[in-house]
C-alpha cells in the first residue's frame, strides 16, 4: 500500500513545492517592482536637483528637457561658492556653530532632566512629567510671540542667543525619548555606587550617561538635523545676511536672485550635502532613532 | 518594600527639609522647570493676554477687548481663507499621508531581500532643509520642463501649471509635503517588527487568509502607532509654513491660495507688527489644535487597542 502511495504523493509533492517556489518568485518580484518604482518616485527629486546644478539657466529651461545636462557645468559649484548673496563657507560655518551649539545644550540638558525623572524621587513628579507631554501639544507658534518680545526687550534680537538660549534648559521631546533609556537600566548600579558613597551626580556622570551613549547619540543626531532644517527661528532672530545659516541664506538667495535657477540648484545641493554625509556616517542610530520615536508614543 | 515606604514618609515629615534623594532630583530637573516658566508658562499667557490688545511693538498696548477676535471673525476675509486653506490641507494630507506610509512599510515588512536599503531610499527626503526642498520642487513642477509634467504628459494627461494655478497649486503643496513620508513609514515598519510572528503564524495554522490576518491582527496591534502618526500628522499639517512662504510669499500667491494659517500669522506678527492681533491668530490655532487631539484621544479608547501593562 504505502509502496504504491509513496511516489504518487512525492510526485504532487514536488509538483506543489515548484507551484509554490513560482508563487513566491512571482510575489518577491511584484514587490521590487513596486518598491522600486516607488523608491524612483523618491530620488527623481534629488536627481532633478543634482542634474540641473551642473546645467545653465537655458538648459533648465529647454523646450526638450534634458534628463543629463550637455555639457556639464561643473563650474557652477565654483561659482556658488562664493556668489555674491550666497558666501556658502559663511554659511556652512554658522550652520556648523548653530546646530553644535544647540546639540550640546540639548544632549546634555535633556540627559540630566530625563535621569531626574527617570530615576530619582523627588515630589510632583509624576505630574511635572505629565506637564512636560502636554506641552508637547502646544503649537511652538503660541509661545513664540512672548518669547520674541522678551528677546527684544533684553536687545538680543539680531543674534544666535535666543536660538541657543532656550536648548540648553531642555526639550520635552527628548525628555521624554531619554527618560525611557534611563528606566531601562537596573536600580542595583545605582544602588552599588550609592552605598559606596558615591554622590547623585557622580553616579549620572561616570555610571548612567555612558550606558545611554547610544541614546543620546540618537538625540545629537536629531538635534543636528532639526537645527540645520530650522528656517523659523532664524527667519524671524537674525538681521544680518553674514550671519545667516544655510536654510535662511539659500532662501534670501533665491529670493534676491530669483532667475539663477541652475545658480539656486548648485546652492540647494550644497546645502544639502553635509547632511547627507553626516546621515551616511550615523545612519543606524537615525534609523534606529525614528523606530524609537513610534514605539513608546 | 511595605516597610520601607512609611519610614521614608515620617522620615520627610520629620525633617522640613528634603531629603538627598530629592534634592538632587530637583536639581537635576532644575532647568527644566526654568524652562516652564520662562518659556512655555509666561509666553502662553502673555499670549492669551496679548491677545486682547493691540500690542505692535512701537507702542505700549492698550486693552482692547475683544476687538482683535471680533475682527478677525467678521471683518478680516484673510483669516477664512487661511482657515480654509489650512483645513483643505490638513484634511487632504493627513489621510493621504497615513494610508501610503502604511501600505510602504506592509510591503517593506512582507520580508522582501534588500530592505536597508529601501530604508534608506525612503528616508533620505526627510535629510533635505524644508527650503531646500521646497525650491527643488519649483522646478519639478514647472509647467513644461518639469519632470512632473513630462511624466503625466508621457501617459497622456495634459497637466496643470501647478504653482501659478489657484485650483492647483494647494494640491502641489500636498504633493511635496509628501516627499518626506519615509519618517512615518519607518515609524510604521517599527511598529510591525513590534507584532509578535507567533500570533500571525498561530492565525495562519488555523487558516486565516492573508487579508483576515491583516485586518484581525496586524492593524489592531498597530492602532497605537497610527494614532501618534495621527495626531503628530494633525498637529504638523496645521502649522505647514515654509513651502507656502517661499512658493506664495507672505500674501499666498497665486490669489491667496497658499496662505496657509501660519503664512498669516507671520505675516500678522513680523510683516505688519500687528503683535496683538497674531497672538488672538495664534490663540485660535492654539484652541483647534487642542480640541482636535482631545477628539483625537477620545475616539481613540474606541479604535486603538492597546495591550496591558502600560508603561
Amino acid at each position: 500500500m504505502s509502496q504504491v502511495m509513496v511516489p504518487r504523493t512525492g510526485q504532487r509533492l514536488i509538483q506543489r513545492r515548484f507551484g509554490q517556489q513560482l508563487q513566491h518568485l512571482a510575489g518577491q518580484l511584484a514587490k521590487h517592482a513596486l518598491l522600486i518604482a516607488v523608491s524612483i518616485v523618491f530620488l527623481v527629486p534629488f536627481y532633478w536637483m543634482l542634474t540641473s546644478a551642473l546645467k545653465d539657466n537655458n538648459q533648465i529651461f529647454a523646450f526638450e528637457p534634458q534628463w543629463w545636462p550637455n555639457p556639464v557645468h561643473w563650474d557652477n559649484f565654483a561659482t556658488a561658492i562664493d556668489f555674491p548673496g550666497f558666501p556658502y563657507l559663511r554659511l556652512l560655518g554658522n550652520s556648523v556653530f548653530y546646530a553644535g551649539a544647540v546639540t550640546i545644550g540639548t544632549v546634555f540638558s535633556c540627559a540630566a532632566i530625563a535621569y531626574g525623572f527617570a530615576r530619582l524621587r523627588f515630589p510632583g513628579r509624576d505630574l511635572l512629567f505629565g506637564i512636560t507631554l502636554a506641552t508637547l501639544m502646544i503649537p511652538p507658534i503660541v509661545t513664540f510671540i512672548p518669547t520674541y518680545i522678551l528677546f527684544a526687550a533684553t536687545g538680543l534680537t539680531g543674534s544666535y542667543a535666543p536660538l541657543i538660549i532656550p536648548r540648553f534648559l531642555g526639550d520635552a521631546f527628548y525628555i521624554f525619548m531619554l527618560r525611557q533609556f534611563f528606566k531601562g537600566i537596573p536600580a542595583d548600579l545605582s544602588d552599588a555606587a550609592r552605598i559606596d558613597g558615591a554622590g547623585e551626580f557622580r553616579i549620572f556622570w561616570e555610571i548612567m550617561l555612558p550606558l545611554v551613549r547610544p541614546a543620546l547619540i540618537v538625540v545629537a543626531v536629531f538635534s543636528i538635523l532639526y537645527t540645520w532644517h530650522d528656517f523659523f527661528g532664524p527667519l524671524i532672530y537674525l538681521q544680518d545676511p553674514m550671519s545667516y545659516p544655510l536654510s535662511l541664506g539659500l532662501y534670501a538667495f533665491r529670493s534676491q536672485r530669483a532667475m539663477e535657477w541652475a545658480l539656486i540648484m548648485t546652492a540647494s545641493t550644497l546645502t544639502v550635502l553635509p547632511l547627507i554625509l553626516v546621515f551616511l556616517f550615523t545612519q543606524r542610530y537615525f534609523i534606529r532613532g525614528v523606530a524609537m520615536t513610534g514605539l513608546k508614543g | 518594600m511595605a516597610i520601607a515606604i512609611p519610614t521614608r514618609q515620617t522620615q520627610t515629615r520629620a525633617l522640613p527639609r528634603l531629603n538627598r534623594e530629592a534634592r538632587a532630583g530637583l536639581l537635576f530637573v532644575l532647568p527644566w522647570l526654568i524652562f516652564l516658566v520662562v518659556f512655555t508658562t509666561y509666553p502662553v499667557l502673555g499670549t492669551f493676554t496679548l491677545s486682547f490688545t493691540d500690542y505692535s511693538v512701537i507702542q505700549a498696548p492698550n486693552w482692547i477687548g475683544l476687538d482683535n477676535y471680533q475682527r478677525m471673525f467678521f471683518q478680516d476675509p484673510s483669516f477664512w481663507t487661511a482657515v480654509k486653506n489650512s483645513v483643505f490641507y490638513a484634511v487632504v494630507s493627513v489621510p493621504l499621508r497615513l494610508v501610503l506610509a502604511l501600505l510602504l512599510a506592509l510591503v517593506l515588512n512582507l520580508g522582501v531581500r534588500g530592505i536597508s536599503v529601501y530604508r534608506v531610499i525612503f528616508y533620505l527626503p526627510a535629510l533635505v532643509p524644508p527650503v531646500a526642498a521646497t525650491i527643488v520642487f519649483m522646478l519639478m513642477f514647472n509647467l513644461d520642463t518639469g519632470p512632473i509634467n513630462v511624466a503625466l504628459r508621457a501617459i497622456g494627461l495634459s497637466p496643470p501649471d501647478w504653482l501659478r494655478d489657484p485650483v492647483w497649486a494647494k494640491p502641489a503643496l500636498i504633493i511635496l509635503g509628501l516627499w518626506p513620508l519615509g519618517i512615518e513609514v519607518l515609524v510604521f515598519l517599527a511598529g510591525l517588527k513590534e507584532i509578535p510572528q507567533d500570533l500571525l503564524d498561530a492565525a495562519s495554522i488555523d487558516g486565516a487568509s492573508r487579508w483576515r490576518r491583516l485586518v484581525g491582527i496586524t492593524i489592531p496591534l498597530l492602532t497605537p502607532v497610527i494614532l501618534f502618526n495621527l495626531v503628530i500628522g494633525v498637529i504638523y499639517s496645521f502649522q505647514v509654513f515654509t513651502p507656502a512662504l517661499i512658493i506664495g510669499g507672505t500674501t499666498g500667491e497665486p490669489l491667496e491660495s497658499t496662505l496657509m494659517y501660519m503664512v498669516l500669522i507671520y505675516r500678522n506678527a513680523f510683516r505688519y507688527f500687528s503683535m496683538g492681533y497674531a497672538a488672538a491668530q495664534a490663540m485660535i490655532l492654539f484652541a483647534a489644535v487642542a480640541l482636535l487631539t482631545l477628539l483625537i484621544f477620545r475616539s481613540a479608547r474606541v479604535w486603538v487597542h492597546y495591550e496591558g501593562g502600560e508603561r
